[in-house]
């Protein structure tokens, strides 16, 4: 689905992303992993497009970069993790706004699309407040707001840069499980940037973990996330910190 | 469902009732003055000139063609193209503050004319658009100058920043105007007349002017009333959701120097109108840029009439100029509007 061929990314004259190499397939889940600074949220946004980069990333064999900005965005869809919505917008309003792709220059919303709109609303449980303004809504709402709003636009391909961050665990628990049961449709595929490794281990099918830049592992994410790769990147033992905490949860 | 969908726009009720309330304020700004005229012969003046029946030495004629219609024409005209272009760059930049006035970008367009007749640059035969041209590449000189300072200093183009830089090349720009106004001395206007502008002198040739830019321009603008709801959540999210963010930006920055440029070259700097109504007019009509730009179109018609009309009647017979009036009234709502978005973060 996805081809990425020698992509690299500098920035102010700094090489944040060293050239790399990855392929996504319908039905991966790839986790981009790996410590603060290491260039995921870049590389992410530079596969949205939102970023100058050199090499070439392939959708379906047709070059990105050189898609008309709808023809893009029926293909793939960035939730990323700053909201700052300056406006009163009502939820609904915003979530609207994932079907610009389907419409034209004179070309409004039609029945399927505000059909499509109600449905994303509805799965990500937002039925109660799409009149309320965006500016009322706890992070956990807006998030969920987005997250419909990305549903609404129907990509096949779903980057998410750390999609449940600062939110509580029972919100971060229903995003993760609201985009794997987005997956599950044919023809689809998810890249995220997660910090919690648990998570990226819960969820991810395939894993990339970068550090400074550079590829440091990639390939199944149970391989990825083994005890040596994360020893290197991290600079701890990951595996037994994991446990350690996890021994605080054994019931005495 | 397809009534629903047809909810975000303006409806064609509310473009009928926002007429008839433009066109009641304009009646209102005509017969109201030093000489009060009475509603119906007003009208009766208005339509013996459009139909060549007009006695000359008729003085409800002269007052009403002659002096105030084609006042009450341009103030309309330029609140309306002014307001547009203040609610299209708070949407495309996202930030409540934006205003050709805050920007520097009604400076910019200022200097641009200064220039143009300090130096004589004019276009052979047309002479008014020698000025009107260079307002307008300036004006566009000037914002793209000022957003690529902004963003130099704060990729987030943050609210703060982009105002401090258009408010210091204002000031710039001023400094500018008053040197080349001291060097070229009697060829230009008072100085006051491009840093506080006023519409006393215009005519039905500069209502025409302004007509024709507000319809190109505006079209443009009203047109891209969904891109700019994009760019008002957020730059980032009008791309993933597949806005041309480069065309569309480039699309509305030309939009909206344009007709800044042609507001200045006929008015000066009014200062302020770009920021006043389309923060009123949120609050009627909501955010929603499919909505609030028609609306905005209105109710800056309405609010620069109203103005104008302060401005000459409040202290009669001293005529206070424009641009100081929109000035008092804008300077408060800019604190007020400051304080709030502070709050909010």
């Amino acid at each position: 689905m996805l081809d990425v061929k020698g992509l690299s990314v500098t920035l102010g004259g700094q090489q944040i992303v060293h050239p790399l190499d990855f392929t996504i397939r319908a039905g991966d889940w790839m986790m981009l992993i790996g410590p603060n600074g290491a260039g995921k949220s870049t590389l992410l946004n530079a596969l949205a497009q939102g970023l100058s980069y050199k090499g070439s990333v392939n959708f379906d064999g047709q070059d990105v970069r050189r898609m008309k900005a709808r023809e893009r965005a029926r293909r793939l869809a960035l939730l990323s993790q700053r909201h700052g919505v300056g406006y009163a917008f009502t939820a609904e309003e915003v979530i609207r706004l994932g079907r610009y792709a389907q419409t034209g220059f004179l070309r409004g919303e039609s029945g399927e699309d505000e059909r499509r709109v109600q449905e994303a609303a509805r799965l990500c449980g937002l039925e109660n407040i799409l009149h309320q303004s965006v500016l009322t809504l706890s992070g956990g709402e807006l998030q969920r707001v987005f997250l419909a709003q990305v549903f609404a636009q129907d990509p096949r391909l779903l980057l998410l840069d750390e999609p449940a961050n600062h939110l509580d665990l029972p919100f971060q628990h229903q995003i993760f499980e609201l985009i794997e049961a987005w997956l599950r449709t044919p023809g689809r595929a998810v890249i995220s940037v997660v910090h919690d490794l648990s998570l990226a281990r819960r969820y991810g099918r395939t894993a990339l973990l970068m550090d400074r830049g550079r590829v440091a592992a990639q390939g199944e994410a149970g391989t990825v996330l083994g005890r040596e790769a994360l020893r290197v990147v991290y600079g701890m033992d990951v595996h037994a910190w994991m446990q350690e905490l996890l021994r605080g949860w054994e019931d005495k | 469902m397809s009534l629903k969908s047809r909810r975000e726009g303006f409806s064609l009720r509310d473009y009928l009732l926002f007429s008839l309330a433009t066109l009641a304020t304009a009646l209102l700004c005509a017969c109201a003055g030093s000489v009060p005229v009475a509603p119906g012969e007003a009208l009766r003046a208005m339509a013996s000139a459009l139909f060549g029946t007009a006695q000359a030495g008729d003085p409800t004629q002269t007052i009403i063609m002659g002096l105030r219609l084609p006042r009450v024409l341009a103030s309309g005209l330029v609140g309306a193209s002014l307001s547009l272009c203040g609610a299209a760059m708070q949407g495309l930049l996202r930030n409540p503050l934006a205003d050709g006035s805050t920007l520097g970008v009604a400076s910019g367009a200022s200097l641009g004319a200064v220039m143009a007749i300090a130096f004589g640059i004019t276009i052979p035969g047309l002479p008014q658009l020698g000025v009107m041209g260079m307002a307008m590449l300036a004006a566009f000189a000037s914002l793209a100058l000022i957003l690529a300072l902004a963003w130099r200093m704060d990729a987030s183009l943050a609210t703060n920043t982009i105002i401090l830089v258009g408010v210091i090349f204002s000031m710039f720009a001023n400094a500018v105007i008053s040197l080349a106004v001291a060097f070229s001395g009697p060829r230009l206007r008072t100085v006051t007349f491009w840093t506080m502008g006023s519409l006393s002198s215009s005519g039905y040739q500069d209502a025409l002017t302004l007509l024709v830019a507000l319809a190109a321009c505006g079209a443009v603008l009203l047109l891209s009333g969904r891109e700019l709801n994009a760019f008002a959540v957020g730059e980032d999210n009008a791309r993933s959701v597949g806005v041309n963010v480069r065309g569309v930006k480039l699309r509305v920055m030309v939009a909206v120097s344009v007709l800044i440029g042609v507001c200045v070259s006929i008015g000066g700097t009014i200062g302020f109108v770009g920021l006043v109504t389309p923060h009123m007019a949120r609050l009627i009509v909501g955010p929603n840029h499919r909505r609030l730009l028609p609306a905005v179109v209105f109710s800056g018609a309405i609010f620069l009439m109203l103005t104008d009309l302060a401005a000459r009647t409040i202290l009669s017979p001293v005529e206070l100029p424009l641009g100081v009036v929109t000035s008092l009234i804008g300077a408060v709502l800019f604190v007020v509007i400051f304080m709030r978005t502070r709050r909010v973060r």
